[in-house]
């Protein structure tokens, strides 16, 4: 490549664009928060940038620091469900016959051109109360409530399964949060693991297989170390996006199951507190900052092996 | 004598016409140098995978030691592979590499590293456990995978295309060290190549495949001097093959009839008729000025249309008048050279009646 002054206009064109994007509608906007945030709220529009670090401060009482913790907690849950979900699945398209390749990939993609609130309140018919889930199990439980009666043991039936059945509450919790968060990010996990794996040279796996290991032990000892630049892409791609959720948590949670996302808008909206929801802002941006500075160090511990992601 | 590796009647379809291997059928003698040779596509692969498991044949069977193999995985078979790629593992060092499959069957650390230090040592990579495989030479990177796999003590060591990604120098030097390593463990090996030259040098027996098919299967001697037909005989060196009709056959000897040539008389066991293919190997003709004398001669006179220096030898054509070409590889004896013909001279092309080669097929 020639330096930049040889072609200076060849640059400027190619160059200058994207950097005014960046710097008009990222940089800017960012830096604008980030004065926020050591601001202080003087009235209903009004704030004054006093350099205070009270915003912060603010940030580190129990309430909020519980909402963090809870929302790294929801978004590790979803991310390791989605490595292991995910895993099966990108092997399985990368070793399906190539005629059924690109459309399973587009199944794994289709998703992502459905808009995410339709998806979500998808999700909710599927899993209220009286929802699909809840039909389903309903139907087999009658039906094996018939077969009991049938051989005179409805008695047995009634002490197995209750009196009538019970509605399973698959809503409005925690569990319905992860449900939904693996559910949105899975293709963001499959999709760089797929890459990873469809690059692996397969006489890698067969001289393994050759040398007497199982497809287990040839998974954990050649697999998954040689695909291991495309696994953390994967965590990482996964996790930031599942970190700052707030759609989801906001229409599958319940009372208690508020994620970080969710605080930040309430300060920007309801309490109208943007130096506040402006710190918020910035510690949730640090904790991603910690993910991606942790994958670098992960990739350069992986990267003697020659293989980059 | 049981064979180590009995094909029976192998197939191989992988959907559709064309048939990967055909119906073969042969025998690898316990402790031989085999060789699987053959055009890109011919099977030999395929063949070679069916043996490691990695394939599974449409019909037929294959024993190992005389166990029937076709429904044991690969990593339950009792032989192990060289692959093309060598398939080093990166992320693993030298020993670790050497030792993963000992650690597989279930060797205890110590004895692992013993065994790993002696088939280090047998390829020539004694002290090199701590390296990473990317600090290797191609050439040392083979060698890995050759331990990686002698290291079992496998009934027999199957050898892809071991020396295809090796430069001239190395790959010579290469095919002397295999040969000398076959010997050394007495492991029965089998290789796949393309290179008739390494079938050639290496093996103690060649089977040649074209299409799926075994087309001979021999000593490399017996597999160039007596190829048992036409497609054997031109994809093994170099062949000057005509085309003739049998005009006369007596016991041991017919006559055919070349167009350009004229009649050839031959030794031939068994009778033979009608349209039928002779052949001489360039090395085993000569040219010269005057016709050659001899009852057990056959010369043909022909224009030298183009001469090739090859250093060590230089390859003559000669079209005769009736535009049939042949060539002579003459061998450059002396340093200064003798003049042997030009182009465009008249010179006579002979050759000894016994080394023409009949090819029915």
């Amino acid at each position: 490549m020639d330096s930049w002054y040889k072609f200076k206009r060849v640059f400027l064109s190619v160059g200058v664009p994207p950097t005014f994007w960046l710097v008009a509608f990222f940089l800017v906007p960012l830096a604008l928060i980030w004065v926020f945030s050591f601001g202080e709220k003087t009235g209903v529009v009004g704030i004054d940038i006093t350099w205070t670090i009270d915003n912060y401060i603010r940030a580190f009482n129990p309430d909020i620091l519980k909402i963090f913790a809870k929302s790294l907690w929801l978004a590790i849950a979803a991310t390791v469900i989605c490595l292991f979900v995910g895993l099966p699945v990108a092997l399985g398209i990368v070793y399906a016959p190539s005629k059924w390749k690109g459309l399973l990939l587009l199944g794994i993609m289709l998703p992502f051109w459905t808009n995410l609130l339709i998806r979500t309140y998808a999700l909710i018919a599927v899993l209220r109360t009286r929802g699909y889930v809840n039909f389903t199990l309903e139907w087999f439980d009658a039906k094996i409530r018939v077969l009991f009666d049938l051989f005179g043991m409805g008695g047995i039936a009634t002490a197995l399964l209750g009196e009538r059945f019970q509605a399973l509450e698959l809503l409005y919790n925690d569990n319905a949060v992860i449900l939904g968060l693996v559910y949105v990010h899975l293709p963001f996990m499959v999709l760089p693991l797929y890459a990873a794996l469809e690059r692996l040279d397969r006489s890698y796996l067969e001289a393994s297989l050759d040398l007497g290991a199982g497809h287990l032990r040839t998974l954990w000892n050649v697999v998954v170390p040689l695909a291991l630049p495309g696994i953390i892409s994967g965590i990482i791609i996964t996790f930031i996006p599942a970190l700052g959720s707030f759609l989801t948590p906001d229409l599958l949670g319940g009372p208690d199951s508020a994620m970080i996302a969710t605080i930040i808008e309430r300060q920007f909206k309801s309490a109208n507190d943007w130096p506040f929801g402006s710190a918020l802002s910035f510690l949730l941006m640090y904790i991603t900052f910690g993910a991606l500075a942790l994958r670098a160090v992960m990739a350069k511990r992986g990267g003697s092996d020659g293989l980059e992601g | 004598m049981t064979p180590i590796i009995g094909i029976q009647s192998i197939t191989k379809n992988y959907g559709g016409e064309v048939l990967a291997v055909d119906d073969v059928s042969l025998d690898i003698r316990p402790g031989e140098f085999f060789a699987l040779l053959g055009p890109s596509g011919c099977g030999k692969t395929t063949l070679l995978r069916m043996i490691a498991g990695f394939e599974v044949p449409s019909a037929g069977k294959i024993l190992i030691d005389g166990q029937d193999m076709s429904n044991v995985p690969p990593n339950k078979r009792p032989v192990n592979m060289v692959f093309q790629s060598y398939a080093v593992f990166p992320h693993m060092t030298v020993a670790d590499n050497v030792a993963y499959g000992l650690k597989m069957d279930g060797v205890s650390k110590s004895d692992a590293a013993g065994r790993v230090e002696e088939a280090l040592g047998l390829v020539q990579l004694p002290g090199y456990g701590n390296r990473m495989p990317d600090q290797l030479s191609g050439g040392q990177r083979q060698r890995v995978a050759l331990a990686r796999a002698l290291v079992k003590r496998p009934k027999v060591l199957l050898l892809d295309e071991p020396l295809s990604a090796l430069d001239a120098k190395l790959r010579e030097a290469m095919q002397l060290e295999l040969r000398n390593l076959q010997a050394t463990v007495g492991i029965t090996f089998v290789m796949v190549t393309h290179d008739q030259d390494e079938a050639l040098s290496m093996a103690d027996r060649v089977a040649v495949m074209e299409n799926g098919v075994v087309k001979q299967l021999a000593p490399p001697r017996d597999l160039y001097e007596y190829p048992s037909c036409r497609f054997v005989a031109d994809f093994i060196g170099k062949m000057n093959l005509f085309q003739g009709k049998v005009t006369n056959s007596a016991s041991g000897e017919i006559t055919v009839g070349v167009d350009g040539i004229g009649d050839i008389r031959v030794p031939h066991d068994g009778a033979a008729s009608g349209e039928i293919g002779i052949a001489i190997r360039p090395e085993k003709a000569s040219v010269s000025a005057e016709k050659p004398e001899g009852a057990d001669t056959v010369a043909i006179e022909g224009t030298i249309i183009q001469i090739a220096y090859h250093g060590d030898e230089s390859h003559v054509f000669v079209k005769t008048d009736n535009g049939l070409t042949v060539s002579v590889t003459c061998p450059n004896r002396t340093r200064t050279i003798d003049d042997i013909a030009n182009h465009g001279d008249r010179r006579w092309v002979s050759w000894n009646r016994g080394d023409t080669l009949v090819l029915a097929e």
